[in-house]
This record gives C-alpha cells, sequence and structure tokens, in this order.
C-alpha cells in the first residue's frame, strides 16, 4: 500500500530546496548591468571586496531574491490551503479577490497612515486585517452548506476584485501624484519597487503562518474531504478552520504589501506539485512554499532580464503562465467541481 | 434501580429531538443499540434517520435529548475521543484531490495519531487489515476518483474499520453495492459485532434487514414507531403504519420473515 514515507517526505523536500538553491544562484547571476560571473562569485562569498559587484549582488540582487522567494513560498503555501478548506482546486488568492482586500487594505494605510502617525510597518499588519476580512465575506457570501459551489466563489471573487481595484483606483486618484504612482505599482505584482526592507515582516509572517498550518496538515487532508467525515474522524473543524484562515490572511497580507497583487503562484504551484507529489497536505504544504520560492525568483529573472534593460512586472509573467492553466483546470472541472457543486 | 438508558456497554438514543428551521425532524425518538448487536434502523424518506446518525456523529446538536455512549453523553467526549469509539460509514463523499484509496483508508487511523508524523507499521498493518476484510486489497493504490460508486462505498467501509471503533454506524451501506457485496458488508458488520462491537445500519433494504438483524427499529415521523426483533416488527400493519404500503408477510426456510409489497394493478 503506497503511503508517505520517511524516504519520500524528506527526499522531496531536499530535492526542492536544492531546486530554490540552484534558482537564487542561477538568478544571482543575471542582471541588466551584465556583471562578469567571477565578480558575483566574488561578491557573494567574499563580503570584504568592495566594489560596484559587491553592491549590486548584496544590496540589489541578493535582497529582491530574498523576497521573491518569501512571496512566492507565502502565495503558493495559501493557495494549497484555501484549496482545501474550499475544497476546490480552482481556488487561488489572487483569483477568490483575497488578495485584492489584503491590497486594499494595505493602501488605506499608506493613505491614511500618515495622518494617524503611523509609519509602513501599519502596512503589511493593514493588509493582513484586509485579507482577513475578505476572506470572511467569503464565507458569508459561500454559505455555511457542507459544500460550496465553485461558481459562486468564482463570482465572488470576481466581484471584490473589481470592488478592490476601483476603491484603490479611486484612493489613488485622491492622493498626490507621487502617492498615485506607488499604489498603482501595487495592481499588478511587481518586484522592482518591492519594500525590500519590509523582508522582516514577510519572513516573519510566513514562519508564523507555516507554524499554524503545517501541524494542521493532516486535518487539512480530512477537511478536504468535507466538514462532516473531518468531525467524524475527530478533527476539530471550526477551530482549525479557524486557523488555517489566520494563517493564509497573515501570508497572503505580508505578500502583497511587499509586492502588490501577484496572481495565480497559488494556483500554479499546487496544481503542478499535487501532479508530482501527490495530494497529501503533509508533503504538498511545505513543499508548496519551497516551490513556490523557486517559480517566482525565476518569473522574477524573467521579468529583469527578458526586455534587456526594461523590466516587466512579474505578475504579468505569472499570470501569462496562470490564466491558460486556469482555462484549463476550468473546462476540466466543469464534468467534477462544478457538478460537485450542486449537490450536497 | 438504574437507569435502563444509563447502563454502560450501549448506544442509548435517548428522547432526541431535532429542529432544523421550521421543520421537526425528530421529535423524540429514544431506543438503544447494546454491544453484540446489529440493529437495522428503516423507514421512509425523511423519516430522520440521518439525522439521527449525525446526532450520535455530533454532527448536529439534539434540540431535546441527548445521545449517550456507554452512560456518557457524547457531547461531554472530545472529537477525537468519540471517534475512536465511533465510526460512521457515509452513504459517499466527494473527494476533489486525487488521494489513492489507501490513503483515504489510512485516514481511518487519524484519531489514534500523533497531531504530526508519519504512519506507524502498526496504522498500515490495521488499514492493510481492513482491506483485507472488505475485500479490496487490489482497489488500495488506485484513485479515489477513477473508482465506481460501489468501490468507494467498499473503501469508506474500509476506513470506518480502520478506525477500529467499538460503535459502528452505517449510512445506506449497500445503497450502490451489487447483491455478492450486500452479503459480504453485512457479513463484516456481524462479524463485527461477534467481536463485542454494536452495529446500527440504515437501510431502505427491508429484506436484508430482516435477514441479518437482530432487531429492527422503524422511525416514522420522528418518532419510533415499533423497535423488536425482525419476527415482532414486520407484520403487515406496521409495514403499512411505516411504509404506507401494502405487504405480504411469508416464512424464509430458515424461520426469518420475508416481506413481499402487494401492487396494486
Amino acid at each position: 500500500m503506497k503511503h508517505l514515507t520517511r524516504t519520500r517526505y524528506f527526499g522531496t523536500l531536499a530535492s526542492l530546496a536544492g531546486l530554490l538553491g540552484f534558482a537564487i544562484l542561477l538568478a544571482l547571476l543575471v542582471g541588466p548591468s551584465g556583471l562578469p560571473i567571477a565578480d558575483v562569485m566574488a561578491a557573494f562569498f567574499d563580503g570584504d571586496h568592495a566594489g560596484p559587484a559587491n553592491d549590486i549582488v548584496r544590496r540589489i540582487r541578493l535582497p529582491r531574491l530574498i523576497v521573491a522567494s518569501l512571496v512566492g513560498a507565502s502565495l503558493a503555501t495559501s493557495g494549497v490551503i484555501f484549496q482545501a478548506l474550499l475544497r476546490n482546486p480552482l481556488a487561488d488568492p489572487f483569483i477568490l479577490g483575497v488578495s485584492g482586500g489584503a491590497a486594499l487594505g494595505g493602501i488605506l494605510a499608506i493613505s491614511f497612515g500618515a495622518a494617524f502617525g503611523l509609519g509602513y510597518g501599519a502596512v503589511p499588519v493593514a493588509a493582513f486585517a484586509g485579507c482577513l476580512l475578505t476572506t470572511l465575506l467569503l464565507y458569508l457570501v459561500a454559505g455555511r452548506g457542507s459544500r460550496v459551489s465553485a461558481t459562486t466563489l468564482l463570482l465572488a471573487g470576481v466581484v471584490f476584485n473589481a470592488f478592490a481595484s476601483s476603491a484603490i483606483v479611486f484612493l489613488a486618484s485622491l492622493a498626490g501624484l507621487m502617492e498615485s504612482g506607488r499604489i498603482f505599482i501595487w495592481l499588478i505584482g511587481n518586484l522592482s519597487s518591492a519594500r525590500v526592507d519590509l523582508w522582516p515582516w514577510l519572513a516573519g509572517f510566513l514562519g508564523l503562518g507555516l507554524a499554524c498550518s503545517l501541524p494542521l496538515a493532516r486535518g487539512l487532508n480530512l477537511l478536504a474531504l468535507g466538514d462532516e467525515t473531518a468531525e467524524q474522524l475527530g478533527v476539530s473543524t471550526e477551530r482549525d478552520k479557524r486557523l488555517l484562515i489566520a494563517a493564509t490572511s497573515l501570508m497572503v497580507g505580508a505578500a502583497v504589501s511587499a509586492a502588490g497583487l501577484i496572481g495565480f503562484v497559488g494556483l500554479i504551484i499546487p496544481h503542478l506539485l499535487r501532479m508530482i507529489v501527490g495530494p497529501d497536505h503533509r508533503l504538498l504544504l511545505p513543499a508548496a512554499a519551497l516551490g513556490g520560492a523557486a517559480f517566482l525568483v525565476v518569473c522574477d529573472t524573467a521579468a529583469r532580464t527578458l526586455l534587456g534593460g526594461r523590466e516587466l512586472p512579474v505578475g504579468a509573467i505569472t499570470a501569462l503562465v496562470g490564466g491558460p492553466l486556469f482555462l484549463h483546470l476550468l473546462r476540466r472541472s466543469q464534468g467534477r467541481a462544478f457538478a460537485a457543486g450542486r449537490t450536497t | 434501580m438504574t437507569d435502563p438508558g444509563k447502563r454502560p456497554g450501549e448506544l442509548c438514543f435517548d428522547d432526541v429531538a431535532l429542529r432544523l428551521g421550521d421543520r421537526d425532524v425528530l421529535s423524540g425518538a429514544s431506543f438503544s443499540v447494546a454491544r453484540g448487536e446489529v440493529v437495522a434502523l428503516l423507514g421512509q424518506n425523511g423519516a430522520g434517520k440521518t439525522s439521527l446518525i449525525r446526532a450520535a456523529t455530533r454532527h448536529v446538536r439534539p434540540t431535546r435529548g441527548e445521545v449517550r455512549l456507554d452512560g456518557r453523553p457524547v457531547d461531554s467526549l472530545s472529537r477525537r475521543e468519540l471517534a475512536r469509539r465511533l465510526a460512521s460509514v457515509p452513504q459517499d463523499i466527494h473527494v476533489p484531490f486525487q488521494f489513492l484509496a489507501g490513503e483515504v483508508v489510512l485516514m481511518g487511523r487519524m484519531p489514534h495519531q500523533r497531531l504530526f508524523g508519519f504512519e506507524s507499521a502498526t496504522d498500515l498493518a490495521i488499514a492493510q487489515h481492513a482491506l483485507a476484510e472488505v475485500g479490496i486489497e487490489d482497489l488500495a493504490d488506485r484513485p479515489i476518483d477513477a473508482l465506481s460508486g460501489g468501490e468507494r462505498q467498499l473503501v469508506l467501509f474500509a476506513r470506518a474499520l480502520a478506525q477500529q471503533p467499538e460503535w459502528l454506524l452505517l449510512d445506506e451501506p449497500t445503497a450502490f453495492l451489487d447483491l455478492r457485496h450486500r452479503i459480504d458488508v453485512l457479513r463484516v458488520v456481524r462479524n463485527f459485532a461477534g467481536r463485542g462491537g454494536g452495529a446500527l445500519v440504515v437501510s431502505h433494504d427491508i429484506g436484508l434487514a430482516a435477514r441479518i438483524c437482530d432487531r429492527i427499529v422503524v422511525l416514522a415521523a420522528g418518532r419510533v414507531l415499533a423497535d423488536g426483533t425482525p419476527r415482532e416488527v414486520l407484520t403487515p400493519d406496521l409495514i403499512k403504519a411505516g411504509f404506507g404500503m401494502e405487504a405480504h408477510i411469508l416464512d424464509a426456510p430458515d424461520g426469518r420473515p420475508i416481506v413481499v409489497p402487494r401492487i396494486a394493478g
């Protein structure tokens, strides 16, 4: 009988960690300044080696890669949790409008925080609150029934997103020119203007989110089979769901406040990994954290280099990959998730 | 004299009433299942059978009355404790991800496991044994969403056995099964009772209930209409009262009753 063994668990996670390390190393080597590889290596491994190479590698490329990894890990892990809780492989923080809620929260803090003497540190906290509120609203709309219809969820997500974008545009119009530029950048995910100084917040929120969700991974397997099944097997469903929603809100809030709205990472990575490692959340959750980190590092490197000197927003790249995948999953689910949405 | 409802060794439904919205689903149902016994719960659609099971698994909270396990109200047990003692087999489940049948059976070990970690050799042996008892070892490595409704029902049954409970609740366990597998499942339930467990089987199949159950409880309009041996319960008058139809009662060669519906025209 196939089951999750120690060898498979640690082997998979070690391979993914290796992949992430490889992606980071590769990303360090390329960039518009065209530094020779030897200089990059020297700057990376020998910090005393002063000069422009040292500045570029240690002050520009490395911090950005760290933020990309943390954002990718947060988004992919949240995607896995949303999909299990809503019992639908189409769920993703961006598609559900939860990221939009986080962005609105964060931008409210940017626009009005200063008036209350709040610094930029208030932004991740406000984004977390926006995310939490949107998720709760989503649960209200979707109802407390035993099975949430995919159609309802997707429609609610579309509407939340439209509402959040409009509110953000409205706030941007009220703000001064400088501010409005900063606000608009949030609407399409971007790491070039990422607040790299936020990385301790990001790391902390991701760490807390993982600390809440990893111990509940086995329960998440059962929640994915439905509340009634989970309860019959001893899971305290309401408590676990609350913790998991708090975990996703922390992670999405932090990711959005650092890099704006980057879509589809929470859809692409869980889908890919489920095909490789299977659906067991004990392995899938940490695997998604590592895989999501590696994926966003690669996407951001593409965003930095594809157009030569000019940068693409990384959100455009993830959407180019994620959009078609979403449509493919949607088409395949017509006969399954949609049909399931109708029965109880 | 001790209150019979508080006796240890019993799954006791005591005056269970349940109101959902403005409808009384259950209006004071009382009966009990003893260890070693297989009891059939019969009744028309909407009589409240599934709601009684959900009250026992604490999925719904009765508006009045309580369900007791060995004298203790199920509400006083933690969910994990309850899941170690009582397992329930649902009619069917929808699995949105590609779990393997074997993985679903292993999930039955959840109430016995620590919060985090891997399955122990004991867990694997118990799950393997449950698969073998139901006769579906060959399904273990197949994705559950690729199985037929009947096969999935057998997997859920194996999962309940892997829970190693003292009490087994089955909600239409044979709805999707062919005749041979129905008999197989009911034989396993009989063996379970033979080992000292108690089983409550919700069914629409009066014939099978009469053949394998020790007692039959008939539910009508949220109350117990009859409770007794198949011979006592299955009379033409009761069939008319409980199911709204005319029937002949014949004798099988082994003396158990056979219900033959009378079809007008």
